[in-house]
C-alpha cells in the first residue's frame, strides 16, 4: 500500500500554489500544469474514502493478527488479549514442524488445499470460457441460457451449499438417488460428506457455485474482441478452433490473468463452502486451510497458532500473486512488443 | 505503468487476503457495574424446536419480569451453533450480553476467560443458595472449589426411547437394561430396512456425551486427577470402541448415522426406521415431528450391570444449560435480579414445563407437569446416576477433538473399514497431541 501514498503525495492539492510561483514565465506551463495536477490527483482523492475503510476494515485486522501470531493466547488471556505472553517464533516453529502433530496436519491441509485450488480453478475457467464462447454466436434462447447459467452466481452461498450438503447424504440424498438407485453405478450407496469421497463432493460444489464469475467475465472480454479479426481468420480459411486458439485466446490475456488470479485467491480462502458443508470438523479429505485454521483457532482455542498459520498463509498467497504478476506481466510484455 | 500495476495488483490481493486473518480483539472496556439500571440484555438459548418457539415461551415471563421490576429485557435467542463463537466474541471484545445462556458443559473452559461473574456466596445468596438446586446440576456449573461460573437453568438426563409397536412386533417385551441385553435385542430389531438404533456419528458433543459415560462405566474419566488430558487409557478406548462397534461389530445402528448431526436419528426414529434412541428430553422433539406420546415409551440408559447408580453404574452425563452473568456488565443490580427471576420456584415450573425438561430447582420439580414417565426417568437419572461432564478449562477442546475421533471411527466403520482397538487408540493419540500444551 505505501507506493501508492507516496505515489499521490506529488499530486496533491496543496503542491499546487508551489508549481504556479516556480514557473511564472512561460506562458504554457502554468495553464496546462495545473489542469495536468488536477486530473492526475483527482483519482486518488476520490480514492481516499476507500483506502481509509481499507486501513480500517483490512489492514488493521491484519496487523492485530499478526501480533497475536507472536503470542500464547488460550482462552486465559482472551478477555485482555494484549497481556498474553509473548511467545516469540514459538507458533511458528510448532506449525511449521512436519515431525510435529500441528505442522504434520497443517501441511497435510495446504497440499490438499493445494490441489483443491488447482482443480477448481482449472474447471472454472474452462467451463466458463467454453460457454462464453459457445454463447458468442447469436441464436434463440442465448439471453436465456446466459441468465440460466448466472444463477449459481446469484444464489445465497449458505443457502445453496445447505442444498448441495442435502443432495449429497448418503441414505435420502438426491446424488446417491441417481448414481446408486437409478443408473446402478455403485454397489453400495457411497458416503459424499465422509471420508475420501468429501475432496469430489467440495470439488463439484466449489465449480458449480464459482464457473458462472468465470463464465461472466469471460464473456465481458469477448465483447472487446474486434469481428474483423474473426473475418479476416475466416478469410485465411481459419477453422473454429483455430480462431479460439489464435484470436480468442490471445485477445483474453489481459482478462485471463485477471480471473485466474481473482478465483485463485477466492478457491484458496473459501471457508463457506467446505464449512457449511460438512462443519466444523471438516474430513482429512476436505480439510482445506481456511476451515484447519478454524478449527485451531476456534474449536481448540488457541488463537496464537490459528494467527499464525493466517500469517503464513497470508505470506504465501503474497508470495504467489507477486510471482504470477511478475510472470504475466513479463510475458504480456514479451508478447505486445 | 507496470510498476504501478503491480502494486495496484498486490494491494487487491492483500484486500482479498484479509479475509481469512484472524479477527481482531481488543482490551475489555470495564463497563459501569450501575450505567444502565433500567435495561438488560439477555441471549437465550434454542430451547424450544425453533427461535420463534423460543420467543413465544420467554416473552410472556420477561414481561411479567418488566411488569415487577420495570427492567426491560432485550431477548435475542441464538442457535446453538452460534452460541459459544458469540460469547468468546463478546469475551473479547467486552461487548456483550449482560446475561445469557450457557452449555453446562462449557461452564469451566469460560470460567478460565474470566469473562463471566463469579456466583461467591453473596451472590448465591441473593438467589437463595446452592441448597436450592439438584446436587448433580450444581457439580456442571465451574471447575470444582472455585465460585461456580454460572447457575442451573434448565437441566437434562439421557434415557433410552424406544418405539412401543417396534418392540411388540420383534416380541421384546421390555426395554433393555445392560448393553449386552441391547445388543441382543437389536439385532432381534434390526432388519428388513430397520435399525434398532439410532446415533448422530457426526454430532461431536452428542458422540462425547455417549463415550463419557460408556468411560465412566470402564472406570475412565479423559482427564487425570490434574486435569491433564488421558484419552488413550484402556477403559476410555474400551468405552469408544464399544459405541462404534454398536455399527461396525454388532451393525444394530445403520451406517448411514455416520453423517448424521442434524437430529436425523430422532426423525428417524419419529418415522418408525429406527426402533430405539438414546437421548435427552425428546418429547418436544417427537411431538413436532408428529409422534404421539403413546407410541413410544421411556427407560434408564443402560448400564453393564443393569443397575444405574454411582460410580461404575453412572449412565447419564449431567446435561442442561446454565444461566450466568457478564462480568462486564452495566447493570449488575438488574442482572442479578433477572437471576432469581428465572431461577424463582414459580419461573422454573413454567420454563422447564414448556421445554420439556426437569427444573434444577428442587422445590420447582413437584408439579404435574413433571409427573409423566419421561421426566419420572430424566429426573431420577439426574438425582442418583448422572455425572458431569469433566470440570477443566480444557474442556471445550475436549469436545472437539474427541468428537472428532469419534467421528472418523464411525466413517471408518460406516465404509466397511475393520474398527480395531489399536486403530481406536491411534485416533484418540491424535486427538491427545491436538489439545493445548498444560
Amino acid at each position: 500500500m505505501t507506493p501508492v501514498k507516496t505515489t499521490t503525495t506529488p499530486h496533491a492539492p496543496t503542491a499546487v500554489p508551489a508549481a504556479r510561483t516556480r514557473a511564472p514565465g512561460t506562458a504554457r506551463g502554468p495553464r496546462r500544469r495545473p489542469g495536468l495536477l488536477r486530473r492526475t490527483a483527482l483519482p486518488y482523492v476520490l480514492l481516499l474514502p476507500a483506502l481509509a475503510l481499507e486501513v480500517l476494515v483490512h489492514l488493521l485486522p491484519i496487523v492485530m493478527g499478526v501480533l497475536m501470531s507472536f503470542k500464547e493466547l488460550t482462552q486465559f488471556h482472551l478477555r485482555d488479549w494484549g497481556a498474553a505472553p509473548w511467545r516469540g517464533l514459538g507458533n511458528f516453529t510448532a506449525v511449521l514442524d512436519p515431525g510435529a502433530p500441528a505442522g504434520e496436519a497443517l501441511l497435510r491441509s495446504f497440499l490438499t488445499t493445494c490441489l483443491f485450488t488447482v482443480a477448481s480453478v482449472g474447471l472454472c475457467w474452462l467451463l466458463g470460457t467454453a460457454a462464453a464462447v459457445f454463447l458468442q454466436e447469436a441464436f434463440r434462447g442465448r439471453a436465456l441460457l446466459r441468465a440460466l447459467f448466472l444463477v449459481p452466481y446469484a444464489l445465497p452461498v449458505y443457502a445453496a451449499v445447505i442444498t448441495w450438503a442435502f443432495m449429497f447424504q448418503r441414505d435420502d440424498g438426491l446424488v446417491n438417488h441417481v448414481l446408486h438407485d437409478q443408473l446402478g453405478l455403485t454397489g453400495s450407496p457411497p458416503f459424499w460428506l465422509l471420508g475420501d469421497n468429501s475432496f469430489w463432493a467440495l470439488l463439484v460444489v466449489s465449480v458449480w457455485k464459482g464457473w458462472p464469475f468465470a463464465f461472466l467475465v469471460v464473456m465481458a472480454g469477448l465483447q472487446n474482441v474486434p469481428r474483423e479479426l474473426y473475418e479476416a481468420g475466416a478469410l485465411d480459411g481459419a477453422g473454429t478452433w483455430r480462431q479460439i486458439r489464435a484470436i480468442t485466446l490471445p485477445s483474453l490475456r489481459p482478462v485471463n490473468q485477471v480471473l485466474v488470479l481473482v478465483l485463485f485467491l477466492w478457491t484458496f480462502n473459501d471457508f463457506n463452502t467446505p464449512f457449511v458443508l460438512f462443519g466444523k470438523a471438516a474430513p482429512e479429505a476436505a480439510d482445506l486451510v481456511s476451515v484447519h485454521i478454524h478449527q485451531s483457532s476456534f474449536a481448540t482455542w488457541n488463537f496464537g497458532a490459528g494467527a499464525a498459520m493466517s500469517v503464513l498463509l497470508l505470506c504465501f498467497l503474497l508470495l504467489v500473486t507477486g510471482v504470477y504478476l511478475f510472470l504475466t506481466s513479463r510475458g504480456r510484455k514479451a508478447a505486445d512488443a | 505503468m507496470r510498476r504501478f500495476r503491480a502494486v495496484a495488483g498486490a494491494a487487491v490481493a492483500a484486500a482479498l487476503l484479509a479475509t481469512t486473518t484472524a479477527c481482531g480483539g481488543g482490551s475489555p472496556t470495564g463497563g459501569d457495574a450501575d450505567a444502565s439500571p433500567r435495561t438488560l440484555t439477555y441471549w437465550a438459548s434454542n430451547q424450544g424446536p425453533n427461535l420463534e418457539a423460543d420467543r413465544k415461551v420467554l416473552e410472556p415471563e420477561l414481561r411479567k419480569f418488566e411488569e415487577r421490576t420495570g427492567i426491560t429485557v432485550e431477548l435475542e435467542v441464538v442457535p446453538w451453533p452460534d452460541l459459544l463463537n458469540r460469547i468468546m466474541a463478546a469475551t473479547t471484545s467486552g461487548q456483550g450480553p449482560d446475561v445469557l445462556n450457557i452449555g453446562n458443559t462449557w461452564s469451566s473452559s469460560l470460567q478460565a476467560t474470566g469473562a463471566l461473574l463469579p456466583w461467591d456466596e453473596g451472590n448465591l445468596a441473593r438467589i437463595g443458595g446452592r441448597e436450592r438446586f439438584v446436587e448433580a446440576a450444581f457439580a456442571s456449573t465451574g471447575t470444582a472449589g472455585r465460585a461456580p461460573a454460572a447457575v442451573p437453568l434448565y437441566s437434562m438426563a439421557y434415557a433410552l426411547y424406544y418405539n412401543k409397536k417396534m418392540f411388540a412386533d420383534a416380541g421384546v417385551t421390555r426395554p433393555p437394561a445392560t448393553w449386552d441385553e441391547l445388543v441382543a435385542t437389536g439385532k432381534r430389531l434390526s432388519g428388513n430396512g430397520r435399525w434398532a438404533l439410532g446415533a448422530e456419528g457426526s454430532n461431536l458433543s452428542n458422540n462425547i456425551h455417549q463415550v463419557f459415560v460408556l468411560g465412566k462405566q470402564h472406570g475412565a474419566d479423559f482427564f487425570d486427577a490434574q486435569g491433564r488430558p488421558d484419552f488413550t487409557s484402556d477403559g476410555a478406548v474400551a468405552a469408544v470402541k464399544q459405541y462404534v462397534d454398536l455399527m461396525a461389530t454388532h451393525r444394530i445402528v445403520a451406517p448411514g448415522n455416520a453423517e448424521y448431526a442434524q437430529n436425523q436419528s430422532l426423525s428417524d426414529f419419529a418415522k418408525g426406521r429406527t426402533a430405539m434412541v438414546l437421548w435427552q428430553a425428546a418429547a418436544t422433539t417427537f411431538a413436532s415431528q408428529g409422534m404421539d406420546d403413546n407410541e413410544w415409551g421411556v427407560a434408564p440408559a443402560p448400564v453393564r450391570s443393569g443397575a444405574p447408580g454411582r460410580g461404575r453404574n453412572v449412565n447419564s452425563m449431567v446435561s442442561g444449560v446454565n444461566l450466568a452473568v457478564f462480568e462486564n456488565t452495566d447493570n449488575l443490580d438488574g442482572a442479578l435480579e433477572f437471576v432469581e427471576f428465572m431461577t424463582s420456584d414459580e419461573e422454573q415450573r413454567i420454563l422447564c414445563g414448556r421445554y420439556g425438561s426437569v427444573p434444577p430447582v428442587k422445590a420447582a420439580q413437584d408439579g404435574p407437569a413433571f409427573d409423566r414417565p419421561e421426566l419420572r426417568v430424566l429426573r431420577d437419572t439426574l438425582a442418583t446416576s448422572a455425572a458431569p461432564l469433566p470440570q477443566v478449562p480444557s474442556e471445550s477442546q475436549f469436545e472437539t477433538v474427541v468428537g472428532t475421533a469419534v467421528k472418523n471411527l464411525f466413517a471408518a466403520a460406516a465404509s466397511g473399514d475393520a474398527v480395531t482397538t489399536e486403530s481406536v487408540r491411534a485416533e484418540l493419540d491424535k486427538a491427545q497431541r491436538q489439545m493445548p500444551r498444560q
